[in-house]
């Protein structure tokens, strides 16, 4: 029996050698080869960067410090401040929309089937279909903007996709600072879960961490000037739009993931709760909220993945040139495949990379270490 | 769906909930009334000031003229879509079967590795993905897209074939291995005939996915081998559209994937949850 359970799995190994071969070159392969590309000058001069074997020089971080401090990559920069906040609101839409949808099917209305599917399907489309719909709605003279008009008001116009508005700006120059302070609350709240979990010396360690983090964000961290030049970056209202299209498309998604959580909660649980008294406000507050955490925190990061790499709607929306609706996943694209630059693309690609897989990495180590568990 | 909690007195808080339930369906449902009204107007009949009205004249030119000139790409769409999905999904049910059933030493390491690659943006591997694709002479054809989508669709197929094989008891797999039943034959005999339900949601799944994907099918393909969508978004991104062709076509290309979702709507969350990993 083990000697043929041995025999099974060398098989099994020889069976999943091909898919293991083609995400290794697909996947890591291709990774390594981008990142290597991201440290050369492909694509600076103009007679080497369609040849069939362009030669290459090595450059190092350059392409990466003219993203982030250059006078002519700025467009990078705003593009990043537009993934955050685009990443900010549609993952707040989402999921307050998600979760109000859930609970009000979780009260079991009649047809409740048929709310469900209503809300679910724009997720079966493409964001290319999606994107084109909204186009249309959002033209400045008409659809949603001629909506007040049906019932007598004057007609809104706002320029849903082209409005040259910005708000909440900041100064790029300050980015070093406000990052330490980011990261400083974020090893504070980490500090705070260890100390409770009673690894003291680890917990202290990482608060002086974050202390250290603040006192160099102000100080030297504030001094530290990535431009020549002040420059502001901010929330451009033309994605507004976008937004809510986005929305539209993945709040039934985010609907689908509560509702499987709340099926999860035994019945016992709520009859419990009602028999002793709580009310349904209270039921929902104490008891089942703090059950969908969790959930909450899965939708969080697949909805924010899904944002950081958004490409198709933008593209479809607002076209691949509108750079008040920029986003670096589109930038790359525009970059490498219209401008020819292959190396500043490879670079944008491998930030969106590591931004991906700051979220993802931890997120998948704890659900296989969960699945383990099991 | 109805009379399922006894007849009681219908209270507000009731009312408002159906309140909000209309509004949210009219959120969900005014964009494909605006796409259905605006595909069956005649072009000097889109006016923005009217747009939200019904037709006068009932204008079916729209999508003869849209299915005229889709059609060559609804058919790359479903070569490119059924084939990849078929290749990954068996290719998907393997991998399953053998991390879930002849676990070895280091094969959980493996699973991981082979996840990973469901979640990275492409654009960390489009320029070599491209340059790739060019040298084996699959840029421009539709095979270089099958390629690619059965290649980053292994994930998801492994992930959810993983996850639905760990259901089947391992008692089955031993009871055969006892009789004399090699790996394959297990495979064959035991799991497979199981595996229906866990082909459905895969193939669903794969199907909407690459149907829907823009990112490679722009990249990767020419005016000949172009799927819907790259099309649907040339041609709504032109200047100066006539808006009726654009909605056309968009119905178009939601509709394929629209009807998987009716009908196998079930196998559809399924999915949809299991790529959520928690499955």
């Amino acid at each position: 029996m083990s000697w043929r359970k041995h025999t099974n799995q060398v098989t099994g190994l020889l069976v999943l050698l091909p898919s293991i071969v083609l995400v290794a070159v697909f996947v890591y392969g291709f990774i390594g080869r981008t990142i290597y590309t991201s440290f050369t000058d492909w694509g600076k001069d103009p007679s080497q960067a369609l040849a069939l074997h362009p030669k290459l020089h090595f450059i190092g971080l350059d392409n990466y410090r003219e993203l982030f401090t250059g006078l002519i990559d700025s467009r990078f920069r705003q593009d990043l401040a537009s993934t955050v906040y685009f990443t900010v609101f549609f993952i707040a839409g989402c999921l307050a929309l998600g979760l109000a949808l859930a609970i009000l099917i979780d009260h079991k209305p009649r047809g409740e089937g048929a709310f469900r599917g209503l809300f679910l399907f724009p997720f079966a489309l493409s964001f290319v279909v999606t994107g084109t719909i909204w186009r249309w709605l959002l033209q400045p003279g008409g659809g949603v903007n001629a909506l007040p008009a049906l019932v007598g008001l004057p007609p809104a116009d706002f320029t849903w996709l082209t409005s040259g508005k910005q708000v909440w700006r900041f100064e790029w120059n300050a980015l070093p600072m406000y990052a330490a302070l980011a990261l400083a609350a974020a090893l504070a709240a980490i500090a705070a879960v260890t100390f409770r979990a009673g690894r003291r010396r680890r917990g202290a360690l990482l608060a002086l961490g974050a202390v250290a983090l603040v006192a160099w964000g102000l100080l030297p961290g504030r001094a530290v000037r990535l431009l020549p030049f002040p420059e502001l970056h901010g929330f451009n209202l033309a994605f507004v739009g976008i937004v809510v299209a986005a929305v539209w498309q993945m709040a039934g998604y985010t609907m689908a993931l509560y509702l499987a959580g709340l099926a999860g909660i035994p019945e016992e649980l709520r009859e419990g709760a009602v028999v002793e008294g709580a009310s349904g406000w209270q039921l929902y507050t104490r008891i089942i909220l703090p059950l969908m955490a969790p959930i909450t925190l899965s939708a969080m990061i697949i909805l924010g993945h899904i944002s950081l790499k958004i490409f198709d709607l933008v593209f479809a929306m607002a076209g691949p040139d509108n750079s008040r609706t920029d986003v670096p996943a589109l930038l790359m694209y525009v970059t490498t495949f219209r401008g020819n630059q292959f190396a500043k693309g490879a670079a944008i690609g491998v930030i969106l990379l590591l931004v991906v897989a700051l979220v993802i990495v931890p997120y998948l180590r704890s659900q296989l270490k969960e699945g383990a568990g099991e | 769906m109805t009379g399922r909690s006894p007849r009681r007195r219908t209270s507000p808080w009731r009312w408002l909930m159906y309140v909000v339930l209309f509004a949210a369906t009219a959120f969900f449902v005014m964009p494909i009334y605006m796409m259905a009204v605006t595909a069956l107007k005649e072009p000097a009949a889109i006016n923005l000031d009217t747009a939200w009205q019904l037709p006068h004249v009932w204008n079916w030119q729209s999508f003869a003229e849209a299915w005229t000139s889709f059609l060559p790409k609804l058919e790359n769409s479903f070569v490119l879509t059924l084939s990849a999905a078929a290749l990954s999904a068996m290719l998907g049910s393997l991998n399953g079967y053998v991390l879930a059933k002849w676990p070895f030493p280091g094969s959980n390491a493996i699973f991981a590795f082979i996840l990973f690659g469901m979640f990275i943006p492409y654009q960390a591997i489009l320029i070599p993905l491209f340059g790739f694709i060019r040298s084996i002479g699959l840029y421009g054809s539709i095979w270089g897209l099958v390629l690619v989508h059965t290649v980053y669709g292994l994930p998801i197929t492994t992930l959810i074939f993983r996850n639905y094989y760990l259901e089947i008891p391992d008692a089955l797999i031993e009871a055969s291995s006892l009789e004399g039943a090699g790996f394959f034959a297990i495979y064959r005999h035991v799991v497979f005939p199981l595996s229906l339900p866990g082909f459905v949601v895969v193939i669903i799944w794969q199907f909407t996915q690459i149907w829907n994907e823009f990112l490679f099918a722009v990249t990767l393909s020419n005016p000949d081998s172009q799927p819907i969508t790259v099309a649907l978004a040339q041609l709504a991104g032109g200047e100066a559209v006539k808006w009726n062709l654009p909605m056309a076509g968009a119905l178009m290309a939601a509709l394929p994937t629209l009807l998987v979702y009716v009908i196998f709507g079930r196998f559809f969350v399924r999915g949809l949850l299991a790529g959520s990993l928690k499955g």
